[in-house]
Parts: C-alpha cells; sequence; structure tokens
C-alpha cells in the first residue's frame, strides 16, 4: 500500500505531512513525499530547501516509515505532479493540505487541491492547518 | 563658484515636484531591475526611451539616471542574500556577501553595501561636478582627428580590455559597427547596405536595436534556459550596523571610491576592474585577513563602494565629451540624439540647466536610494519570486511596443525579431554584447570624425595624426593592442616577479586602460597562479546578467 503526500513548507503542508505520517503508521504503507516547483522564478518559497528535505527524512527514519522524497521541477504546476505520482505509485490514498482562497483568488490562479479532489483516481484526504 | 552656482539651480530644477516624482520612479525601478538578474538599467533606460518621448528631456534624464544609480544598489541585494548577482559589477559583492549572508549577518553586508554605495555616489557625484567642467574646457580644444583617436581608444579599449575573449569581442564590434553602417552615406548620399529597401535608407533606429539586443535577446535567452531549481533566499530583517562594522566598513569605502571613479571614468572603465581591484586591495590591507573568504565585510564595502564610484565616473566622458563607456551611458546617449540634443563638449553650453539638474538628481537620487533601500532591503528579495514567464511577456509587451511607437511602421517589428535573434545568438554563443551597442551608437559618428578630418587634410590620411593628442591616443592603443604580447614576454625573462605594482601608485594614464584584471590583479596577491581570474566569481555563468560583460581569464 502506497501513500502519497504533497508537502510544502507551510502550516497546510505540515499539517497534511502530519496526517500522512499518521495515516502510514497506520496502514503500515509506504509514503511517498513530494514537493514541486514550476521552476520558473529564481525563488520560490514553496520549494522545500536542503534543511527541510533532511528534516523530513530523518523524521520518517525515525519513524521507521518506508518513504521516497520526491522534488521534481519540470514546468508542471503541484497538481499535476502529485497526480502523476500517485499514478506512478499507484497510490492508495493521496494527503493534501488545504488552505483558504478567496473566490476569486481561485478564479485567477485556480485551485491546486481542487484538481486534485476532482482528478485524482483514488481517496483525497484533505486537512487543514492547526 | 560658477559650478556650485549651477549645481544649485540644478538642484532648483531637479526639486520641482514633477522631477522630484521622475526620480522616484526612476531609482524605485532601477532598484528593481538591479534586484532581477538578467535585467539591467541598460535595457531598462532603452524600453523606457520610447514611453518618455512625451515628457521634457529634462525630466526624462532623470529618470534614467535615477534607474542607472538605481540597478547599482539593486544589484549587491541579489549577490549578498542569493549569491547570484543582479548586475555584472556586483559579481565581487557575491563572493564575500554570501558569505556573510550564510554567518547570519545579511542585515550588516546590506547596511555596508547600501550606505557605502551612498557614500561612494556622493562623493563620486561631487567629482563628476568637478571634473566634468574641466575635461570641457580641455575637449572644446580637441579637433576631428583627436576625437576619432578618442573615440577608436574606446571602442578598442572597451572590446579588447573587457570581456572574456578578445576575438568575441571584436567580432562584436564589427556586427556593431555594421549596423550603424545602414543607411544613406551622410557626405554622399549613397545607400549602404540597404539591400534595396528603401525603409532601411534611414538607418536602423537605435532604439530598435538595443531594445531588440538587450530586451528581445535576452527574453529569447531566458524562454531557452527557463526551468532551474529554485534558490533560497537567505532571510534578513531590517538592515544595521554595529559599532565595529561602521569601523571596518568607512575606509574601504573611500578606498572603493578612489579605484571606482577614475575607472569609470576612463575609456577601459566601467564597473567591473575597480570592484576586483578593491576587493584584492581590501584583502591585502586588512587587519582580519583570516576572515577573506568566510564573509569579511571590507570585501564588501570595497566593491560596492567602487561600482557606484565607477557609475558616476562613467558618467564624466559621457556628459563631457559624448563617450559612453557602458552600456547604459550608450543608451543615454543615444536618448540624448533622441531628443535633439547633440552630445559632445558643446552639451554644458548649450544644455547646461539640463546636465546640472541631471547632476542634481544624481544626488537626489543617491539619498533617495539609501533610503529605499536600507529599511526595504528584504522586500526587494521578493521580487525573485515573480514567475519568469510574467515578467518577460511583460517586457517582450513594452518591447514591442516601444519598437513600434518609433517610427509607426511594422517593418521595425521584423527587424526587432531578427536583431532580437541576433541578440539570442550572440548569447548562445558567448558574445559580449557591449561592444555591438557602442559599435553601433559611437560608429556613426566615429565615421563622422574621420570624413571631417580627411575633408580637412584633402584626403591625406597625414592628417589622423596631425594633433598631438591624437598620436599620444593612438600610442596608448598601440599598447593596448600589444598588451598580451608583451605581458608574455615580460613573463617570460622574469617568471616569477610581481609585474604590476599597486595600480592606485601609477599616475600615467597610459597604462591604466592595458590593466587586465586578468594579469594585474591576481599579480597583486599571488603570482604564481596567473590562470585563478576566472574563479574570482563564485557564481555559475548563466547566472550573470548578459546585457554587461564579464571578464573572465581569457585561455591563450
Amino acid at each position: 500500500m502506497t501513500i502519497v503526500v504533497g508537502y510544502v513548507p507551510t502550516p497546510e503542508g505540515e499539517a497534511a505531512f502530519d496526517q500522512a505520517i499518521k495515516e502510514a503508521r497506520k496502514a503500515q504503507s509506504k509514503l511517498v513525499v513530494i514537493n514541486s516547483s514550476r521552476g520558473d522564478a529564481l525563488v520560490d518559497k514553496r520549494y522545500a530547501g536542503e534543511a527541510e528535505i533532511e528534516g523530513i527524512d530523518q523524521r520518517l527514519g525515525k519513524e521507521g516509515i518506508e518513504h521516497i522524497i520526491l522534488q521534481p521541477v519540470r514546468g508542471h504546476d503541484a497538481a499535476n505532479e502529485v497526480l502523476e505520482a500517485a499514478e506512478a505509485h499507484q497510490a492508495d490514498l493521496i494527503v493534501i493540505g488545504l488552505r483558504r482562497r478567496s473566490p476569486v483568488g481561485k478564479l485567477i490562479m485556480g485551485s491546486t487541491s481542487q484538481r486534485i479532489l476532482l482528478e485524482a483516481d483514488c481517496p483525497v484526504l484533505a486537512v487543514k492547518a492547526g | 563658484m560658477d559650478v556650485f552656482s549651477s549645481l544649485m539651480d540644478g538642484f532648483a530644477t531637479a526639486l520641482t515636484p514633477m522631477n522630484f516624482l521622475y526620480a522616484v520612479i526612476g531609482v524605485v525601478l532601477g532598484t528593481a531591475v538591479g534586484v532581477l538578474p538578467g535585467l539591467g538599467p541598460a535595457m531598462t533606460v532603452a524600453l523606457l526611451l520610447p514611453v518618455t518621448y512625451a515628457l521634457e528631456p529634462t525630466s526624462a534624464f532623470i529618470m534614467f539616471a535615477g534607474i542607472y544609480y538605481g540597478g547599482m544598489y539593486g544589484g549587491s541585494t541579489t549577490s549578498i542574500l542569493l549569491n547570484t548577482p543582479g548586475e555584472s559589477s556586483s559579481v565581487v559583492t557575491a563572493i564575500e556577501g554570501n558569505k556573510m549572508a550564510k554567518a547570519g549577518r545579511a542585515a550588516q553586508a546590506l547596511a555596508t553595501a547600501a550606505i557605502g554605495s551612498f557614500v561612494a555616489g556622493t562623493i563620486g557625484t561631487t567629482l563628476l561636478a568637478v571634473c566634468a567642467p574641466i575635461v570641457v574646457d580641455f575637449a572644446v580644444s580637441l579637433g576631428a582627428p583627436s576625437y576619432f583617436a578618442i573615440m577608436v581608444l574606446a571602442l578598442l579599449a572597451v572590446t579588447a580590455v573587457l570581456g572574456s575573449s578578445r576575438l568575441r569581442g571584436f567580432a562584436s564590434l564589427g556586427l556593431g559597427l555594421a549596423i550603424g553602417l545602414v543607411g544613406l552615406d551622410v557626405v554622399t548620399g549613397q545607400a549602404r547596405l540597404t539591400f534595396g529597401v528603401p525603409l532601411l535608407a534611414d538607418g536602423l533606429d537605435i532604439v530598435v536595436v538595443a531594445v531588440a539586443i538587450f530586451a528581445v535577446g535576452e527574453a529569447l535567452w531566458v524562454a531557452a534556459h527557463l526551468r532551474r531549481n529554485p534558490l533560497q533566499v537567505i532571510p534578513v530583517g531590517r538592515p544595521w550596523m554595529g559599532k565595529q562594522d561602521w569601523k571596518r566598513s568607512w575606509k574601504p569605502w573611500l578606498r572603493g571610491t578612489a579605484f571606482g571613479f577614475p575607472f569609470g571614468a576612463l575609456p577601459a572603465g566601467g564597473a567591473e576592474i575597480p570592484t576586483f581591484l578593491s576587493y584584492v586591495t581590501e584583502k591585502r590591507l586588512s587587519k582580519h585577513p583570516e576572515e577573506f573568504g568566510k564573509g569579511a565585510i571590507e570585501g564588501v564595502a570595497g566593491p560596492e563602494a567602487a561600482n557606484n564610484a565607477a557609475a558616476a565616473g562613467t558618467l564624466t566622458p559621457m556628459l563631457a565629451l559624448g563617450l559612453p563607456t557602458n552600456a547604459t551611458a550608450a543608451v543615454m546617449l543615444a536618448a540624448f540624439t533622441q531628443y535633439g540634443i547633440q552630445p559632445g563638449p558643446q552639451l554644458f553650453e548649450s544644455e547646461g540647466p539640463l546636465v546640472w539638474a541631471l547632476i542634481a538628481s544624481l544626488f537626489i537620487g543617491n539619498l533617495l536610494l539609501l533610503i529605499i533601500n536600507l529599511p526595504l532591503a528584504p522586500m526587494w528579495a521578493k521580487l525573485l519570486q515573480i514567475p519568469r514567464p510574467y515578467l518577460y511577456a511583460g517586457i517582450l509587451f513594452f518591447a514591442t511596443l516601444g519598437a513600434y511607437s518609433v517610427n509607426l511602421q511594422a517593418f521595425d517589428l521584423v527587424l526587432l525579431l531578427a536583431l532580437g535573434a541576433l541578440g539570442f545568438m550572440m548569447r548562445r554563443f558567448g558574445l559580449p554584447v557591449l561592444p555591438l551597442i557602442l559599435g553601433v551608437i559611437l560608429g556613426p559618428r566615429l565615421e563622422k570624425q574621420l570624413r571631417q578630418t580627411l575633408q580637412l587634410s584633402a584626403g591625406d590620411p597625414a592628417g589622423l595624426w596631425s594633433e598631438p593628442i591624437a598620436v599620444t591616443v593612438y600610442i596608448i592603443v598601440a599598447l593596448i593592442l600589444l598588451w598580451p604580447l608583451l605581458f608574455k614576454l615580460i613573463r617570460r625573462s622574469r617568471p616569477a616577479v610581481a609585474v604590476q605594482p599597486s595600480v592606485a601608485d601609477q599616475p600615467s594614464v597610459a597604462d591604466q586602460p592595458g590593466q587586465r584584471p586578468d594579469s594585474s590583479a591576481p599579480g597583486t596577491h599571488h603570482t604564481t597562479d596567473d590562470g585563478d581570474a576566472g574563479h574570482r566569481s563564485t557564481v555559475p555563468h548563466d547566472t550573470v546578467p548578459h546585457d554587461s560583460i564579464q571578464h573572465d581569464k581569457e585561455k591563450p
């Protein structure tokens, strides 16, 4: 069994990650952590740095969870990357973090979580921060 | 006290609400493009040139000067926080600045850069106000032969002394001169390089050329290398300095200024050589040499002061002689022509109020830059989060709009694309852009002086060296061209001797353009490994902005 979690270094992302660890422990499953960037800006706050990735790696190692950490930079948006990873690893569950978005913001920028919720082939667990 | 009263008049003009507003717009825009790697003040001025046609020339130039100075300030922010220089003149700042930031001293690095830039900019501008009229007095006595010789020197020096390879530099210069030739011959009215296209008879508009090479070329280049792993910005609070930092910074500021201004003013100046010289000097003079390479504040203070002083220095020949020595000055010179103002020694006579308002606005701009940079540096770093497709789409939009608005003919858009493709290929094959732009802008003026000289001497080439100054300049030109050869010979006969004494001790102007960064600078601190000039930047090459030149070690 495999769980895919979309990770961003924000409160929502951390909440999703915490929840994913719980789920993985419960189901004794493999965890695929995915953190992506389109890579078209010089600086992307949602792309985790080396230290953050190392922290995740250590924490998962301590918990004894089998895991893969992916950081694709291919110009795809985050929803695509998560859905692709879920398909490639035949995920049984996707865990994502939700944040509050205004209708206008969603209209202009679209919503990553909405796309994952609608397009995923497996159950999706959406978590809110704090 | 003539200078002083003119300058006060200049302040009166520059401080009118409208002009002050343009100064603010200029410094804000300048800082923004300075922060963003790949965008530079030269591109920005070129893009804004058509937009400013409706303005008073004075307002437009106040804004351009703000952009120019702002670019120098902004470059340091990215160097320090990201290890990616926003401008080529900030490459050296990244060496120590980024180390300081990594050691948790980003606030001090930003502060010393900003305050050093302010000190150097103010001293440099004062020197400009004092020196420029003196240079003008000297320049009005120059005849066409001397002018021709000085322009040849400027073109050769920029091409041969800076840049990664002489061959590429000269190739670029050749392209520029060829582009400058297109159109009707001024004397005989013959069509040259027009290929029978009547639209080319007026020549290529300099705005179209500059916008195409800087903006379209850069946009295509970025589009070809769009994706890369995002970098991490080092978080920083409000910049500040402790007492110890002040004590260690003020001398490097002054020394950096002393390097920067003369090198900026020389035809082969530019801000890159003095920043590097300043760095090497500070490293040698420092009481804390062990800190160099680990984040020494002197290594930030000196080069940052040097690049701002060089910016002021560059304006001296530009205003006094009509001789640009870097890309931004070249585009500003083109702007003078677009406004129907004849650049050259007459400029102070004919456009005195404009020139003095411009110089006064530099003082104001400096102060504004200190105010907006010191507390807001972390905010400027946020600009780096803009996705580049949005940024470059905007730039292409402005480029197209600007190119079209010059003559309102669709043919210019074809030229824009063709020259943009040329700009892309130049970046692809490592050709420096500066010689091309200087060639396009100085080429026609060079030709005019040559034709005038030959007309005066009735076609006798001896007329070219009929003035003593022309002869002196040709000797300098010969020295520059022969320098690498001479240097090799000296090195062979005296293998392990420090060939170059400290540059500051050299009074003769003749030697200074020959001071190649790869020969003199490493020689001053370690003579054995002359091949390490290329390592002086810790930054990958593709992150260095392409609208100015890098000068790495020329591999023999």
